[in-house]
């Protein structure tokens, strides 16, 4: 269970033209900006939900994983996981949580994929009988056989990211926050992703947090939409509702952006 | 501890995927710091003393320091390559699991390469052993011991020092490598053939003299005071700053992100 409460988050952010006598300029004295990623947000995931976290670039989805994963301190507002305080309890927090962000990579690029995951294994202190009892499990659902004894960087993107998202789940977590997990992926390996976070949901009741930019996930995954613009929280409903609140938008890219015309982000 | 020993061995099975590469970088690690002990060789077949100190005496303190280097440059380079883990938000990886901060930084990169070094000092610690006027006890022999782990804590401190300061400048800032690579080069001699001002800042300000001169003057017998050569084992207070700005910058990156 996510409980969010009036998070506010700002940034600063140092501005200065651009050129090399600007920037020499630029050493002297500093502009800086204060830029809001989060304004006033408010909103709460009950167990077993898959909730699509959408909104443009920029819109603060980023900053609201990295304070629900206890990367960042909020500046104002409350966050319980699971009754815990993701900042303050940094440690207990994250043994609970599984964290894929589709542009980044947790394994180790230049050995086999089997080592990160043993490595993973003492880091998460997952028991030997239970990490086993997983990654039987694991590799038979995301198909890696092949894949474990072959080094990150051999692997096509596809191949990592089923890597990516098995790595994130080795130690049970009952929460998963995906960041764009679905970038750049073929449409095989997006199918089969998919089918899985599906899976992992129905069969263990993990709640998803997810944000992508492609549509089709939202549609095929969740099972309510959260959309936030510049840091404010437009609408929460089910992906059903905000279709039909849509009429005569033809493909989904299309009702995502009369979506986001609409509120003005 | 465990989880330690893993990591290192994760880092020799990433160095073994280069194996060529691997063997060449420890040769060529070897032979740079051959430089150090060459130069040293020159100056003082030429001028038979420096500050009053024999080649067997210089030899010594520079086996100390280059070792103590070697030793926290070997294990503690994760520190030293902090603001590439900083910028590249590797740090988001680190915060998301389960462990200290510290220990899986200090496990972010462990370069066997670096033995090359630590073999060449070592030799070196061993010719100025065999050639210093030394008389060896075994409270003698406890002394250097304490001395080469008194110089990889302070080495080790000033990894962290570099590092902290990463979270407020984001660049690694250079001017910290006079203390720790500029101190390899000039601590093979002991520190008082510098001069007083410098000895009182290597005492009280950064305190390499700690694990280097006041040891090594009980060494070899420059001084009544037998105490001293248990001064390395005063380093570690060094740390204590040093790791509180560590976690001044811990607490600034959740405040300020990446």
């Amino acid at each position: 269970m996510i409980q969010v409460e009036h998070l506010t988050k700002s940034y600063r952010v140092s501005r200065r033209s651009g050129g090399l006598i600007k920037a020499v300029a630029a050493l002297g004295k500093r502009d800086t900006e204060r830029v809001v990623a989060l304004d006033d947000l408010s909103f709460t995931v009950s167990d077993g939900e898959i909730v699509g976290y959408i909104g443009p670039n920029g819109a603060g989805k980023s900053t609201t994983i990295k304070i629900l994963s206890g990367i960042l301190t909020p500046d104002s507002g409350e966050c319980l996981v699971d009754g815990r305080v993701p900042w303050r309890e940094r440690k207990r927090h994250v043994a609970r949580i599984g964290v894929v962000f589709g542009q980044r990579s947790q394994l180790w690029w230049d050995v086999p994929v089997i080592d990160s995951f043993d490595l993973l294994k003492d880091i998460y202190r997952v028991d030997a009988s239970r990490y086993k009892k997983n990654l039987d499990e694991l590799t038979g659902l995301l198909d890696l056989e092949t894949l474990l004894r072959t080094p990150a960087r051999q692997l096509s993107l596809g191949q990592r990211m089923r890597c990516e998202v098995a790595a994130a789940l080795l130690h049970d977590p009952d929460l998963l926050f995906l960041d764009e997990p679905t970038i750049g992926l073929d449409a095989v390996s997006k199918l089969a992703l998919r089918k899985f976070i599906l899976e992992r949901n129905r069969a263990r009741g993990t709640t998803v947090l997810l944000t992508t930019h492609d549509m089709q996930d939202i549609e095929a995954l969740a099972t309510r939409v959260l959309l936030i613009g510049r840091g404010k929280l437009l609408l929460d409903g089910s992906f059903e509702d905000v279709r039909a609140s849509l009429p005569g938008t033809g493909s989904l890219d299309e009702m995502a952006a009369a979506l986001y015309r609409r509120y003005g982000v | 501890m465990r989880l330690y020993l893993k990591f290192v061995a994760m880092h020799l099975k990433r160095s073994m995927a280069y194996k060529q590469s691997f063997f060449m970088s420890t040769l060529g690690q070897f032979l740079i710091s051959f430089s150090a002990f060459l130069s040293m060789w020159f100056l003082l077949s030429r001028f038979g003393t420096v500050g009053g100190y024999t080649l067997g005496e210089c030899m010594l303190c520079a086996g100390v320091t280059l070792s103590g280097f070697s030793l926290a440059e070997c294990f503690f380079r994760g520190f030293d390559r902090f603001s590439g883990i900083v910028k590249s938000a590797g740090f988001d990886r680190v915060m998301l699991r389960p462990r200290g901060l510290m220990l899986q930084v200090l496990c972010d990169d462990i370069e066997f390469a670096r033995l090359g070094k630590l073999i060449q000092s070592i030799v070196m610690l061993a010719w100025g052993v065999a050639r210093s006027p030394v008389a060896w006890t075994p409270w003698r022999a406890l002394v250097l011991l304490l001395m080469v782990a008194g110089g990889t804590v302070i080495f080790a401190a000033l990894f962290i020092l570099y590092a902290a300061l990463c979270f407020f400048t984001l660049e690694g800032l250079e001017v910290v490598n006079i203390f720790t690579h500029g101190m390899r080069e000039y601590g093979v001699y002991p520190l008082d053939v510098y001069g007083g001002g410098i000895l009182k800042f290597c005492t009280f300000v950064i305190p390499y003299a700690l694990f280097q001169y006041y040891p090594l003057m009980a060494l070899l017998g420059r001084t009544e005071h037998w105490f001293l050569g248990l001064m390395p084992m005063l380093t570690p207070l060094f740390l204590i700053p040093c790791a509180a700005l560590w976690q001044i910058g811990v607490r600034r990156y959740k405040s300020a992100g990446s």
